[in-house]
């Protein structure tokens, strides 16, 4: 831990509480939540010279939604690669402010999928055609699930893993809402079924979208958002909050090609480099914040970010061990994940939200003492071309 | 007849494999610099960028590398396949194609990964390009 760069540290968060809010819009989302995140950490809106952007909720990137906020930035930063982004942004954040670029940096999100009533995983194809790859893939109707029950399914054919070990991410994922009142809340507002801890047995049993992936193993789609202060050692400091560290942040993309392994994603790549970076090992992880848009993804990043090997994940959670209070697996998604709190089509903020929560002592589901989270963003498509980031948070 | 989605031109990458497809030709290309198998189709090799590509003729045979049978699409245009199976199939000369598979009586129960599949050319109400699509040899 000697050596490990402490440049860079989250000090200030905020989560929008509600699922399905019909009162506002998705920018006014992103410019509240910098409000309250800024407030959360002592600090105010014209300290920020840091602006990252995913070019969503009609922000305009980094230059539209600095003129929306009403601030001049020096570094305006428009990362989107999907669900990722957050991660690869908070990456650059930690290398622009160890290079002495900005001292404030914010992060925001915001979407209205629910109550706009975005298909996000059974809509394909959205595209109109006219362009290289969709007038190869449009004409399959090749939905954003199917792209990630193909992975599940090689991934079932090389190592033997089954539903029924993938259904544990779901459970653990369920119990941890079950403890989180934003998430309980928001399973009412969007009108799920059986609000309470799930068995094995149902999610087999829940319909099958796309095969071998049930109901119960997709995520929801929400409204929602939120945005995260990064800030240099010297204003973290000073800050209201417990500084969390950023020690080490990786990023990579993967694609499909004409040889390759589809049971393994962008993660084997990004985390080594983060981990180096933050001269710690898997092991040592007491949170792993993991994108579950579904079970699989879960699963294939549990194996590459190195909590098991290649092949043996089945076994590895097959204990219940991913929930908070038990051993025999890292915990996983302590906020209730994307299955079962918020999944508004991004869900890479919510990743560090939590870790941030987790490190501070604040979590609804509280690893006693945790210290070293790991926030692992996917983005696009499992199984075809995705982005990964992989961010170590420390606390103070 | 099916009433899938069909590419849209111009688009000068794609073009040549579909005008293929109306003369039930499976088409790739292959590097002349480094002889790299190339697809989906573009116009630079992408192991070495070179321009120097040229187009070939599969035999149409290949093997599912994997598959997932799709219920739920809110697409119109997929409404009347009922439950359709997806996939990735290597084809013998070297390339892994999206495709989909048919001629299964079950999908969920009659296809397998590994299992050999021959090309097929499928005609479409939706539009002149028939869809390559793979049935179990
Ligand atoms: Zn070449």
């Amino acid at each position: 831990m000697a050596n490990q760069a402490r440049n860079a540290a989250i000090v200030g968060i905020y989560e929008w509480p509600k699922r399905l809010d019909m009162d506002v819009s998705a920018i006014q989302i992103k410019a509240r939540s910098i409000a309250l995140a800024l407030e959360d950490a002592g600090l105010s809106w014209q300290d920020v010279d840091g602006v990252y952007d995913a070019n969503d909720g009609e922000g305009g990137g980094g230059l539209g939604l600095s003129a929306y906020l009403g601030i001049h930035p020096t570094v305006i930063d428009t990362t989107q690669v999907g669900g990722s982004s957050y991660e690869f942004q908070a990456a650059h954040a930690m290398r622009d402010i160890a290079a002495g670029k900005c001292r404030v940096a914010v992060l925001s999100y915001g979407s209205k999928s629910a109550s706009q009533r975005v298909p996000i995983g059974t809509g394909g194809p959205r595209g109109a055609g006219g362009t290289w790859q969709e007038n190869m893939e449009n004409p399959y109707g090749t939905t954003l699930i199917a792209n990630y029950a193909m992975a599940a399914r090689r991934h079932m054919h090389e190592y033997g893993t089954t539903s029924e070990q993938l259904a544990e991410i779901s459970v653990a994922t369920r119990h941890h809402a079950m403890r989180n009142p934003q998430a309980v809340q928001a399973m009412k507002d969007l009108q799920f079924q059986n609000i309470r801890d799930i068995t094995v047995q149902e999610v087999m049993e829940s319909r099958m979208v796309a095969d071998p992936l049930h109901l119960l193993e997709c995520c929801m789609v929400s409204d929602g958002g939120g945005a995260i202060v990064i800030a240099s050692a010297d204003v973290a400091r000073g800050a209201k909050q417990k500084p969390v560290w950023l020690i080490g942040g990786g990023e990579a993309i993967k694609y499909r090609t004409n040889d390759g392994d589809i049971t393994t994603s962008a993660a084997a790549q990004s985390a080594p480099i983060a981990f180096g970076e933050a001269q710690v090992k898997p092991a040592e992880i007491d949170i792993a914040m993991i994108y579950d848009s579904f079970t699989i993804t879960v699963a294939v990043m549990l194996e590459d970010l190195g909590f098991c090997k290649k092949g043996e994940v089945g076994g590895y959670i097959s204990g219940g061990g991913l929930r908070y209070d038990r051993k025999g697996a890292v915990t996983l998604n302590t906020d209730g994940g994307g299955l079962s709190s918020n999944h508004p089509g991004m869900r890479g903020m919510f990743l560090l939200l939590e870790s941030v929560r987790q490190l501070r002592g604040q979590s609804t589901s509280q690893v006693p003492g945790a210290k070293l989270a790991v926030a692992h963003g996917n983005g696009g498509l499992l199984g075809g071309t995705h982005a990964g980031g992989t961010i170590i948070l420390a606390a103070d | 007849m099916p009433n899938r989605l069909m590419p849209a031109f111009p688009e000068p990458d794609t073009q040549p494999f579909w005008e293929g497809a109306k003369r039930s030709e499976l088409r790739y290309q292959r590097c002349d610099t480094c002889q790299s198998i190339v697809f989906t189709p573009r116009a630079h090799c992408t192991a070495c960028g070179s321009a120097k590509l040229s187009w070939h003729t599969s035999k149409g045979l290949g093997t599912i590398y994997t598959y997932s049978v799709v219920r739920q699409n809110r697409n119109p245009a997929f409404a009347d396949l009922g439950a359709y199976a997806v996939a990735y199939v290597d084809v013998d000369e070297g390339f892994r194609m999206l495709t989909n598979i048919v001629g299964a009586a079950d999908p969920t129960k009659d296809i397998k990964v590994g299992q050999r599949v021959q090309v097929e050319f499928e005609a479409q109400t939706s539009g002149a390009f028939p869809v390559p699509v793979f049935r179990p040899v």
